[in-house]
């Protein structure tokens, strides 16, 4: 799970952080006054989306005065922002920060993620900070400052003493620093994060630490175990489809294709998307309707498949394993009943009682009109993308 | 022979009351002829599951009454690392996890836990369908009847995978075009787990009974990348390879926890080519695993 920037910056500074001055404000009204109260003469007015971009989209501004924090707020509530990442439509923000700007002497990176193949948490820290970590890792490996963490016993001091120092700080700033390791080191374990990361930390003209902006992921699976995180989701920016997928416990991500998919099990979905893209054609979803699937789940799956305007077929890929297939069959039909058929189907079924969900389908066929049924997985996609061309 | 499961093997179910499917799939084992010996369940010792099986509150005294060496794990997600740590304790030497969304940091410390007990206790999975040898145990979720147990006439593959249902699609494709499958071990799908990639191709290169080897991996991580310079290292036997998730964009978790593209790691080109340079025939596509095989093996 994302959290907003605001978010972020607010649990760090809770976790004893520095953070400059900031409010968060939803009018143009506020905006102005938010200036007012930050005191700083320099501050930065920020669109509070997930959507990266927001720079060259002129949502994030420098301003100097409170009439002009109030115009930048106004300007964004009022457009959508459009960038690389959010498509041509754009997305309205609705939450803007405003925070003081400070005198940069220098930027770093300080961050801790997963580090799957050491199977502990790892931080990850460098003196080239303010741009984005992955292009100084792979440009300049050797500015990355690396420090797995003890699974059991965490980050030491002597590790955060010593990243301090190579990063360049000494004395009490090497410190400063090292303490605020400690503490983002700890803030990810207690709330089971999947990324923390301050991007910038900055080194202030008057020598102070700061951090600047903040990005932080949560584990998925330990949400049950943090209400206080559950509460900051928000679901403005995700797709109107796929919120309503997880609501039927179906595993669906949007693509820009237009041949949709329904399959049982993670690897065998992504194994399809890439199947119908080796003949020719385009996956317009990620779907995993899971091993247990039933008929009302498997009609809400085509449904959702059938709400994507661009979708002009449908490859349903099943291997029956818990899942039966005459089941699967009897679903499949059900759902042409309700929804309608209109696009091309392509269904091929293998495992646990094919040959009583054959018997199902070829009984239905006058039904639905537009449903095949294909042999092998390279079969199942020639016949949904040729059905489509 | 075999790895890590064969007739001996003695198996409980931790979680076997519960609504994580445990009594169910025990069924499914004892129906297939795992020698299912009993199941935990705290708070519930000295009942009887739904199979008649005896329930014990604790591993430990699971073990002592009915001599288990391999455990099958339902617990839910929020119990599930404990129950990890538990069979470990208790002296369980093989544990598998089927038990889908704990939380990673939970998943990390157990890891440590279960270094302190070396090689002999070995874990597979979270969020896997589990380990089989076909004809003699099965310890999971998979269809049992798509196996082929291994036989005079018929060459047998050793099967590892992330992926669940794509494993059963490689088993079918074995079984239909005549090999048998000396045992297929599912490691999951998340990004901290017990065996990975190289343990168990360690296992099968040691095996005289596997003839063949096929690994299936998909997006996510480095463990494809360094089972192939694995492979190239320490591997004599056929390998065939697939890799799920060429089409799958950046940034977007297809699934499984570990299924991610993060920072230009872990695309499914990476992967492919890693493993074709370490000379493992890799399939386009999973309908043509068992093709590879042939082309691999002269038949």
């Amino acid at each position: 799970m994302k959290i907003h920037e605001y978010q972020a910056r607010d649990l760090l500074a809770k976790a004893g952080i520095p953070v400059p001055a900031a409010r968060v404000v939803e009018t143009a009204q506020e905006a102005e006054k938010a200036f007012e109260e930050n005191g700083f003469p320099l501050q930065v007015v920020k669109a509070q989306v997930f959507a990266g971009g927001r720079g060259k989209a002129g949502f994030v501004k420098l301003v100097k005065s409170a009439a002009e924090a109030r115009a930048a707020a106004e300007f964004m509530l009022t457009h959508r922002m459009v960038s690389v990442q959010t498509g041509p439509e754009g997305i309205a923000v609705n939450k803007i920060l405003i925070a003081g700007a400070v005198d940069i002497a220098h930027e770093y990176y300080l961050g801790f993620v997963l580090d799957r193949d050491r199977s502990t948490v790892s931080m990850i820290a460098s003196a080239e900070g303010g741009v984005e970590i992955e292009t100084v890792a792979h440009e300049r490996p050797e500015a990355i400052i690396k420090e797995p963490l003890h699974p059991l016993a965490g980050m030491q001091g002597f590790q955060a003493r010593r990243t301090a120092l190579a990063l360049g700080f000494t004395g009490k700033q090497a410190n400063t620093v090292a303490d605020i390791l400690l503490k983002l080191s700890r803030f990810f374990i207690d709330y089971d994060c999947s990324i923390a990361e301050i991007n910038p930390l900055v080194l202030t003209k008057d020598g102070k630490i700061l951090a600047i902006d903040a990005k932080v992921n949560f584990d998925d699976n330990a949400l049950f175990r943090h209400p206080d995180v559950l509460a900051l989701k928000d679901d403005a920016e995700t797709d109107a489809l796929e919120i309503r997928a997880a609501a039927a416990n179906l595993n669906y991500i949007k693509l820009d294709g237009d041949i949709a998919c329904l399959v049982n099990g993670a690897g065998l979905a992504m194994a399809t998307m890439d199947v119908i893209q080796l003949h020719g054609g385009k996956p317009a979803n990620f779907l995993d309707v899971g091993g247990g699937v039933k008929a009302e789940g498997a009609i809400e799956a085509f449904r959702i498949i059938l709400s994507d305007k661009k979708v002009r077929g449908i490859l349903v890929n099943i291997f029956g394993g818990i899942a039966r297939c005459d089941l699967i069959a009897e679903a499949l039909i059900q759902a042409g009943r309700e929804v309608g058929f209109k696009v091309p189907v392509v269904v091929r079924l293998e495992g646990t009682n094919v040959e009583a969900a054959r018997k199902i389908l070829a009984a239905s066929q006058g039904d639905l009109p537009t449903l095949q049924v294909a042999g092998d997985l390279n079969d199942a996609a020639k016949k949904i993308v040729s059905a489509t061309r | 022979m075999s790895i890590l499961v064969n007739k001996n093997t003695r198996v409980i179910c931790q979680g076997i009351t519960g609504s994580g499917g445990g009594a169910f799939h025990t069924r499914g084992c004892l129906d297939y002829g795992t020698k299912m010996v009993g199941g935990t369940s705290p708070g519930k010792g000295g009942t009887k599951d739904a199979n008649g099986l005896p329930v014990f509150d604790t591993v430990d005294q699971a073990v002592r009454a009915t001599g288990a060496d391999a455990t099958m794990i339902f617990v839910p997600p929020p119990f599930a690392a404990d129950a990890i740590c538990e069979a470990a304790a208790a002296g369980i030497k093989l544990i598998v996890a089927i038990t889908e969304g704990i939380p990673v940091l939970d998943m990390v410390k157990a890891k440590k836990f279960l270094a302190d007990f070396g090689a002999s206790v070995k874990l597979v999975g979270p969020n896997c369908p589990g380990v089989i040898t076909p004809g003699e145990c099965k310890i999971g979720i998979m269809p049992g009847y798509i196996h082929t147990p291994a036989q005079k006439g018929k060459k047998s593959v050793g099967i590892v995978s992330r992926s669940g249902t794509l494993t059963y699609e490689a088993v079918w494709q074995t079984t239909e075009l005549g090999w048998s499958q000396s045992t297929c071990v599912g490691i999951g799908g998340d990004p901290v787990k017990g065996m990975d990639f190289i343990d168990v191709l360690e296992l099968f290169q040691a095996d005289p009974l596997t003839d063949a080897i096929v690994m299936i991996g998909e997006i996510g991580g480095a463990a494809e990348e360094a089972a192939a310079a694995y492979i190239k290292k320490a591997v004599t036997k056929p390998v065939v390879g697939f890799i799920a998730g060429r089409t799958a964009p950046p940034g977007k978790r297809m699934g499984h926890a570990g299924a991610i593209i993060s920072g230009g790691e872990g695309t499914a080109e990476s992967k492919i080519a890693a493993m074709r340079q370490a000379g493992i025939r890799v399939a386009d596509s999973p309908a043509d695993i068992v093709k590879c095989l042939h082309e691999t093996t002269g038949g």
